[in-house]
């Protein structure tokens, strides 16, 4: 065996290792929405809390906000609610996507455990979701004032994932708006 | 040692010869069975080759469900949010497969354009969608939010 | 308390995991004894502190401690107490917890085990297995604490364990194939061992061989009872998708048992030296991209974990750091290791090349086919998936080659063979192969009323016969045709006798169930019958039941042979209250000769049933035959200690006994 022929083993897992990391790259669930840098879908959802209420992209023009995909069959949403109510003392603004629920569920879900939405959209049949382009609960979409799509997370918003992917651009769009 | 050098010799030569022919016959077998995933919207356009076995997925429009009363013969219809791609297929749905929720299916597509499916399947939890079906349908969102143009 | 002493224990044994992969590294080369013994007592230590940190995760989950996050995710008030012990490796944290035990587990074994090796040799391998061990510490504590709190308020109640994973495969099948990928490990650190020192003789390859044997045997067993456990719990019949997990836990035990065949070669005749180092690395390597497929989100498979792209990075840069740093290791020391003795012809040392190149090229097709959908999309090409025609195309000739060569094993000797002297031997054997296998599916055609006669059947007979029967006539040979003298014939022998049979038995499964299996998929009211396979079956009814955490549909189907009862089967499908998933629970008649296989599809309104019906021949084989592989492999490992220790009690050694590795 030839002092080439060594190396190659090397080299192929050199290689691979590229790919594999280029991978990470395309990860399904780290993919921006084709919509991150589009407006927010149009859209027409009765509120969560009163049925009445007609809601449309436009209630969410205005303010820098994140719009919240949760539910009650959502586990890893319970979870993650406690971040959403100390986001939410802390002056940020969270819109309430409830996906494919229940209505009467939902709203006793938020009175047991806090709710943290400035209100919430009540998607039962999962249209807005498929404008959207979700895969399931929990998903977190921060906003601009001007009601465009700045960044999509899929999975739960924990302490990390704030400081990593939110914080620093939560801070420049609310810069902006001013 | 010079029979033992030309036998060396031959040996790698042969390991060489023969992987090139390995090599070219595993790149020919990946491109016969890469099964590509195409959107209805796809099909629809006529991107999609037909008799080709091939992927394709979407929410199964309500009421599109069709049984034969006398076989496991059924037909669906998915749609991307743009254009509608209609199913066909013999046999046993998935568990998790209903009308409203996202289904994929595998077979070939027929000269009507028709998926002849040999095989359905449905995302393998309750609320979660397969990310193909979830991407192509925020694509199709865009475009024909596009093709219509203006906003609200 | 119990789960701060668990976290608190881990960072323990991350503390002594990297003294260990330090300390005695450095005393090896600078020759203080202590510093080299210390490997021992840290990797003791290590293990003692990890199964705290477990035992205190386990406790948590039996105490329904739902303020752990990890608790919360995945057990509930209830789950069933063996349920709830098993969820603790369920999900990912915890299985990184079991990954971390096993390690441990290793690592102390081998330090209890070394009192025969060199202190050096011993202390570098102990000081590579510190140094991963703390790899995956770091992993554990920086991203995947499975310690992690939920707050400020814990849920009063969990969420439910996927009901697919309820089942008593959860149970087993992870820790048996977590300490086959596990056990890896072992070889190779003796590698790098062997490639810092610069040592390679045949004392190296005879101490490193009862570890690769044991590690394989779980590693069998382990994917063995992956493919049983898909075949009875998913309901369709099916026990091998060349999914990309499936394909992940495969390639390693390829190249194990590459490396098993090669370090006999290494050990008796000094050859092979770049191939089993290689092989060491590379089964380990491969286990450790394994772990990372199906953790990192970048496959999509029914299989994997929920994907976090952050512990991607980490694994994907461990795996840099340990494989390039180990081919790196290889390709500088490679020169150093060059093989001494040469060999010719039909020799064994040819034999094993050519099951090496089979067996590596086997595990490359399968690597290739399973990294292309992530290698197509990450070119732009569109979201591939590549089907199992690929790899059976690939998969079934090398095998077939394999089996070919297999038969000539026990025949061959080292240094050099008559080729005409050994194709004599197969002679007799190849004709009676041939016959048989031409003949039998006749039978079988008679027999299993349903079939054509098949070329399928034809060839898989062929080379079980082969096989069989040359192992056979070996027998016979080395045994000098007396019943006596087969107790002088050493464990490995008998393990490679076995392990080859077994082989054998699970083709025979493997390719009469494909040639042979029959499948309806049909409409059935109550009262309707079909036939199948010679069957016949009747849809009696469906009842509605109620269990402990779900609702199902029974049916009842009555399978007769003509006119005779047989069995009658129960098929369900379930509805879990908690998280609302259906279940299809196939009901299964398993004889060795052929299963009987019914599942409930769809209800179809007006009392009518979507039903699948399967008549598979001989598929029970598959897992006997693996089953027999493991066993024989059990027997080759425990051979080597027991023959060291008679040597060294007498020298009474039959020359058979030594001869036959």
């Amino acid at each position: 065996m030839n002092r080439i022929a060594l190396f190659l083993p090397l080299a192929l897992f050199v290689v691979l290792t590229v790919v594999l990391l280029l991978g990470l790259d395309k990860d399904p669930t780290e993919l921006p929405s084709a919509l991150v840098g589009e407006p927010f879908p149009v859209f027409s959802l009765p509120a969560l809390h009163d049925a009445n209420q007609i809601l449309d992209e436009q209630d969410l023009l205005g303010d820098v906000v994140l719009v919240n995909i949760w539910a009650t069959w959502c586990f890893a949403c319970r979870i993650e609610h406690a971040m959403l109510n100390q986001l939410e003392e802390q002056g940020v603004k969270v819109i309430g996507l409830n996906y494919k629920d229940n209505r009467e569920a939902a709203i006793d879900w938020l009175k047991k455990r806090g709710d943290p939405y400035t209100f919430s959209i009540f998607d039962e049949r999962g249209r807005l979701g498929i404008d959207l382009g979700v895969y399931g609960a929990p998903e977190t979409y921060l906003l601009d004032a001007g009601g465009t799509i700045r960044h999509r997370r899929v999975g739960v918003v924990d302490d990390r994932v704030w400081n990593n992917e939110f914080r620093d651009l939560y801070a420049q769009l609310m810069d902006e708006k001013r | 040692m010079n029979s033992l050098r030309k036998q060396r010799l031959q040996v790698v030569v042969l390991i060489i010869m023969a992987g090139i022919a390995a090599s070219g016959l595993i790149i020919y077998m990946l491109g016969q069975n890469a099964n590509y995933f195409y959107t209805p919207s796809q099909i629809a356009k006529g991107e999609a080759p037909q008799g080709v076995f091939l992927r394709a997925g979407g929410m199964v429009v309500e009421g599109s469900l069709l049984r034969d009363p006398n076989s496991l013969a059924v037909e669906f219809k998915v749609t991307d949010g743009n254009a509608v791609l209609i199913i066909q297929h013999t046999g046993i749905l998935p568990d998790l497969f209903d009308e409203g929720e996202a289904a994929i299916a595998a077979g070939k597509v027929d000269q009507n354009l028709v998926l002849q499916a040999t095989e359905v399947l449905a995302k393998h939890d309750e609320n979660y969608m397969p990310p193909e079906v979830a991407e192509s349908m925020s694509e199709a969102y865009l475009n024909k939010r596009k093709t219509e143009g203006g906003s609200r | 308390m119990t789960v701060e002493l668990g976290h608190a224990a881990l960072i323990m044994a991350l503390c002594l995991a990297i003294i260990q992969a330090v300390v005695p590294m450095i005393g090896s080369f600078s020759g203080h004894t202590s510093w080299m013994r210390l490997g021992h007592s840290m990797a003791v230590g290590q293990f003692v502190f990890v199964a705290l940190s477990f035992a205190c995760l386990a406790t948590a989950f039996v105490q329904d401690d739902f303020s752990v996050a990890y608790v919360a995710n995945n057990s509930n008030t209830l789950l069933p107490l063996h349920f709830k012990l098993s969820a603790v490796w369920g999900a990912h944290e915890g299985s990184l917890l079991l990954w971390s035990l096993i390690l441990s587990g290793w690592s102390t074994a081998v330090a209890l085990c070394s009192g025969k090796l060199p202190l050096v040799l011993s202390a570098r391998v102990l000081s590579v297995l510190g140094a991963i061990s703390v790899g995956f510490a770091l992993f554990l504590l920086f991203t995947s604490n499975p310690f992690d709190r939920v707050l400020p308020i814990p849920p009063l109640e969990g969420s439910d364990l996927n009901p697919l994973l309820q089942d008593f495969g959860l149970i087993v099948h992870p820790p048996m194939l977590y300490m086959g990928y596990v056990g890896f490990s072992v070889p190779f650190a003796f590698a790098i061992a062997a490639l810092i020192g610069g040592q390679f003789d045949s004392a190296w390859a005879r101490w490193s061989r009862p570890w690769i044997n044991v590690a394989w045997v779980f590693l069998t067993i382990g994917i063995s009872l992956g493919s049983w456990w898909a075949y009875y719990e998913l309901g369709w019949g099916g026990w091998w998708f060349w999914d990309p997990v499936e394909n992940a836990s495969f390639m390693p035990w390829l190249a194990g048992t590459a490396l098993m065949h090669s370090i006999s070669a290494s050990e008796k005749r000094g050859v092979f030296r770049s191939w089993t180092l290689l092989l060491a690395i590379l089964t380990f390597s491969l286990s450790l991209l394994g772990t990372f497929l199906v953790r990192s989100g970048v496959l999509t498979s029914v299989h994997a974990f929920a994907s976090d792209p952050e512990r991607g990075i980490f694994i994907l840069a461990f795996l840099g750091i340990v494989v390039g740093g180990s081919l790196l290791l290889f390709a500088l020391r490679g020169p150093t290791m060059r093989s001494v003795t040469t060999y010719s012809g039909w020799s064994r040392e040819t034999m094993l090349l050519i099951n090496n190149v089979l067996l590596v090229s086997s595990m490359a097709m399968i690597l290739i086919g399973t990294l292309y959908p992530l290698l197509a999309d990450v070119l732009g090409m569109g979201k591939i998936s590549v089907g199992p025609p690929y790899f059976n195309f690939f998969f079934v000739p090398l095998m077939s080659g394999l089996m070919v060569c297999l038969g000539f094993a026990g025949f061959t000797r080292w240094k050099n063979t008559e080729g005409r002297a050994l194709l004599k031997k197969g002679v007799l054997p190849s004709i009676i192969s041939l016959v048989l296998a031409l003949v039998l599916p006749i039978f079988m055609m008679d027999k299993l009323t349903w079939s054509n006669y098949s070329l399928t059947a034809v060839i898989t007979l062929l080379l079980v016969l082969w096989v069989v029967t040359m192992s056979l006539e070996d027998l016979w040979l080395k045994s000098r045709g007396k019943l006596s003298s087969l107790s002088s014939l050493s464990g490995s022998y008998w393990g490679m006798l076995i392990a080859h049979i077994g082989l054998a038995v699970c083709a025979l499964g493997v390719g009469l169930s494909t040639a042979y299996d029959a499948q309806k998929d049909l409409r059935m009211v109550p009262g309707d019958t079909t036939e199948l396979g010679g069957y016949q079956f009747q849809f009696v009814d469906v009842k509605r039941i109620e269990g402990p955490n779900f609702i199902a549909y029974r049916g009842n189907v009555e399978v007769r042979s003509g006119g005779e009862f047989v069995v009658s089967l129960s098929p369900e499908k379930r509805n879990y209250k908690s998280g609302g998933q259906v279940m299809t629970e196939a009901d299964i008649d398993g004889q060795l000769h052929r299963d009987l296989y019914v599942s409930l599809g769809e209800p179809l309104g007006d009392q009518a049933w979507a039903i699948r019906f399967q008549v598979k021949p001989f598929v029970r084989c598959i897992w006997l035959g693996s089953l027999l592989i493991g066993l024989g492999g059990l027997l080759a490992a425990f051979d080597k200690r027991y023959r060291r220790r008679r040597l060294q009690k007498s020298v009474n050694s039959s020359s058979e006994g030594l001869a036959f590795e």
